[in-house]
């Protein structure tokens, strides 16, 4: 049976306010609750960062699902899918592969020689002070780019649920949000912060299995009608094939390679994805972890291609268009679609948990770089204690949290997806070839990481400057000035091999050698997990 | 440091070159690389192909396989599959021939079997 698609009324979603502003202040309640529960236990440093190593492996990889899935996933890609049909296949994909990156060569290496920052892992057996100097700086600038998606998301979010289309009003939901975040990880830290994710985790994949069910059912479970579903809305056949968004010129083929690089090496680059490898006991339990994210992630993933086509076909790309919201509005209006007030209710404040879940994630990774990379080991030059430690870190997290909010209010309606997607390729140029070398290279020397993390970080930044995202098109955040030199949109194709060449260069010139202590036990400790593990009774 | 969060190390008094010297440990390192170095040049080479060819062979695929699907959301669709099957495949990998030798030289360096001469007891790492 198809059903033929009756008009999504959009003003009719200003009458249903009240009833998601419900079901999202019961979801602040309950959460809230449990991170008060979860945090009695917070007294030292790695209470406060790695949740006391206390997450066993099937927790810890619903809790990374819960941070990786985020708006970005939920709302972008769905959205992306539903506009621009196969095109936004391409980020699911690309996020889901990026996992073997992360499990093979960093993961359980990575959980094996650190202790809660990206950073320890790479000065492990390099000078302390540059290299540690350099990873906080990109972890700072990954997790900035971050929020600004996420912030971006809980704008599109919001007008679309509350009918503000108004500046004002938008930025003081904002506003509220990110109180919220601020108080989840100033009073659960990383704790209470993990069990946040782990029920959104849960809370969003049901959501999106009810979602998926749903959308399948209307079409006899038969995905082929499905797609003819959406080809008929939107009367184009080419829905179903590559290039409808990136197909049209040579250029934004180039554009689509870079995103496509800039997705599969982000993902184990991450610092807040990388954090979360230390809040499991063992590098079995890191291990275990991924694999269940992988699960997680991957069987979502699926559901967003059904929900993105069934968006396609039940509500239709120009009705989401012209949605307040735009293109982040697919998701919710497709469960306006099926379930009534009732599930957009449901669906909204899991997004909106989503949201305020990754915000917390960021801003406690870029707090614990702040605190343990920079103020701890180099202005206090390892003289502070833990506790000074952790209060360094609170306060930072009200600083970023302040940074979110105003970032937040700033990011225009771009699709949150291609904005995480710039992060990656931040990640991926800044850290990944650093974390590589490092974990499988002898001969890698201080001076290669320092000139890989710089040159890729202000490489990728300064690209996506130059690019049209910000100046010389329609959709730039600057739409007036026009200073975009470099056409690519997304900077991955041209910064990361770059970020690797000058790991490489700057190691081959550089005359000194690196302690060889150092790197055999580095070595030792990443294959074997000693020291990490608990160790056995002898 | 300014943490004391680790507990005492136990491998703080170990000599790391000695064990990186073993032939035990030579061998965990080489079955480690031999199986992701090629892994993840097999996976990124298939995940660029399939990129390419979304990108620059379009009509190979929107060639229609069957009803409304097409060869592209089947190669696609096998992404996710290959993805799951090299995880699955890396997971037996590791217990069956990484774990257990990790196992053994982390023993060996909890046990001091590999502690410097003029042994230092105790203290953090870093």
């Amino acid at each position: 049976m198809i059903s033929i698609p009756a008009a999504v009324d959009v003003a009719a979603l200003k009458d249903t306010t009240l009833l998601n502003m419900g079901i999202f202040g019961l979801f602040v309640a309950v959460t809230m609750v449990i991170v008060l529960r979860a945090s009695r236990n917070n007294k030292t440093a790695a209470d406060y960062y790695a949740a006391g190593r206390s997450f066993t492996g099937s927790q810890n990889g619903t809790a990374i699902a819960g941070d990786y899935l985020s708006a970005a996933s939920f709302l972008g890609i769905t959205g992306a899918i539903a506009i621009n049909g196969y095109d936004g296949f391409m980020y699911s994909i690309g996020f889901l592969v990026a996992w073997l990156v992360a499990l093979l060569l960093v993961a359980e290496l990575l959980r094996n020689t650190g202790k809660f920052t990206m950073a320890d892992v790479l000065s492990f057996r390099l000078k302390q002070r540059p290299v540690r100097i350099a990873a906080a700086i990109s972890t700072l600038a990954v997790c900035f780019f971050y929020l600004l998606a996420q912030m971006a998301g809980a704008g599109s979010l919001i007008s679309l649920l509350l009918g503000i289309s108004d500046w004002g009003g938008q930025a003081l939901v904002i506003i509220v949000v990110g109180a919220l975040m601020i108080m989840y990880v100033l009073i659960g830290g990383m704790k209470g912060t993990t069990w946040v994710q782990i029920i959104k985790a849960m809370l969003l994949i049901a959501g999106a299995a009810v979602m998926t069910f749903w959308v399948l059912a209307i079409y006899g479970f038969n995905l082929s009608d499905l797609l003819g579903g959406a080809v008929e809305t939107a009367k184009n056949p080419a829905v179903l094939n590559p290039g409808l968004q990136y197909g049209k010129t040579e250029t934004s083929k180039l554009d689509f390679m870079s995103l496509g690089l800039a997705l599969v090496l982000g993902t184990a680059a991450l610092p807040h994805v990388l954090m979360r490898f230390y809040t499991v006991p063992t590098a079995k339990e890191a291990r275990k972890s991924v694999v269940w994210s992988i699960g997680l992630i991957g069987l979502f993933y699926l559901f967003t291609l059904v929900l993105g086509y069934g968006a396609a076909a039940l509500v239709g790309a120009d009705t989401i268009k012209a949605a307040p919201g735009g293109v982040n509005s697919a998701a919710p209006l497709l469960a306006f679609y099926l379930g009534g007030p009732l599930l957009l209710g449901f669906i909204s404040a899991v997004a909106f948990a989503t949201i305020l879940a990754v915000v917390a994630g960021l801003t406690i990774t870029a707090a614990a770089s702040f605190a343990h990379d920079i103020y701890a080991s180099v202005i206090a030059k390892g003289k502070a204690d833990a506790d000074t430690e952790v209060k360094v870190a609170r306060r930072t997290v009200v600083v970023i949290g302040i940074m979110a909010i105003l970032g937040g209010i700033f990011a225009n309606g771009q699709n949150v997806a291609f904005l995480v997607a710039l992060a990656f390729a931040v990640a991926a140029s800044a850290n990944l070839p650093t974390i590589i070398y490092s974990l499988f290279w002898r001969r890698f020397t201080t001076q290669g990481a320092v000139w890989s993390m710089y040159g890729g970080l202000a490489s990728a930044i300064i690209l996506i400057v130059l690019s049209p995202v910000v100046s010389g098109a329609k959709t730039s955040m600057l739409p007036g000035a026009n200073f975009a030199i470099f056409p690519l949109s997304n900077p991955g194709i041209v910064s990361i091999p770059l970020a690797f060449l000058l790991g490489w260069l700057g190691t081959v010139l550089d005359k000194k050698r690196e302690d060889t202590v150092k790197q055999a036990e580095m070595e030792v400790r990443s294959l074997t997990g000693v020291g990490a593990e608990k160790a056995v009774d002898h | 440091m300014g943490n004391s969060a680790r507990t005492p190390d136990v491998a703080a008094s170990a000599d790391f070159e000695e064990v990186q010297a073993t032939e035990q440990f030579k061998e965990l390192r080489k079955r480690h690389r031999s199986f992701v170095f090629p892994m993840a040049a097999a996976f990124l080479l298939w995940y660029f192909a399939y990129v390419l060819l979304a990108d620059y062979a379009v009509d190979f695929m929107s060639a229609k396989v069957w009803g409304n699907i097409n060869v592209g959301l089947i190669m696609g669709l096998l992404q996710f599959v290959t993805t799951f099957a090299i995880t699955g495949w890396y997971v037996s990998y590791c217990n069956r021939k990484l774990d257990p030798i990790a196992a053994e030289i982390r023993h060996g360096i909890e046990g001091h079997e590999f502690d410097k001469a003029g042994n230092r007891v105790g203290g953090d790492t870093q």
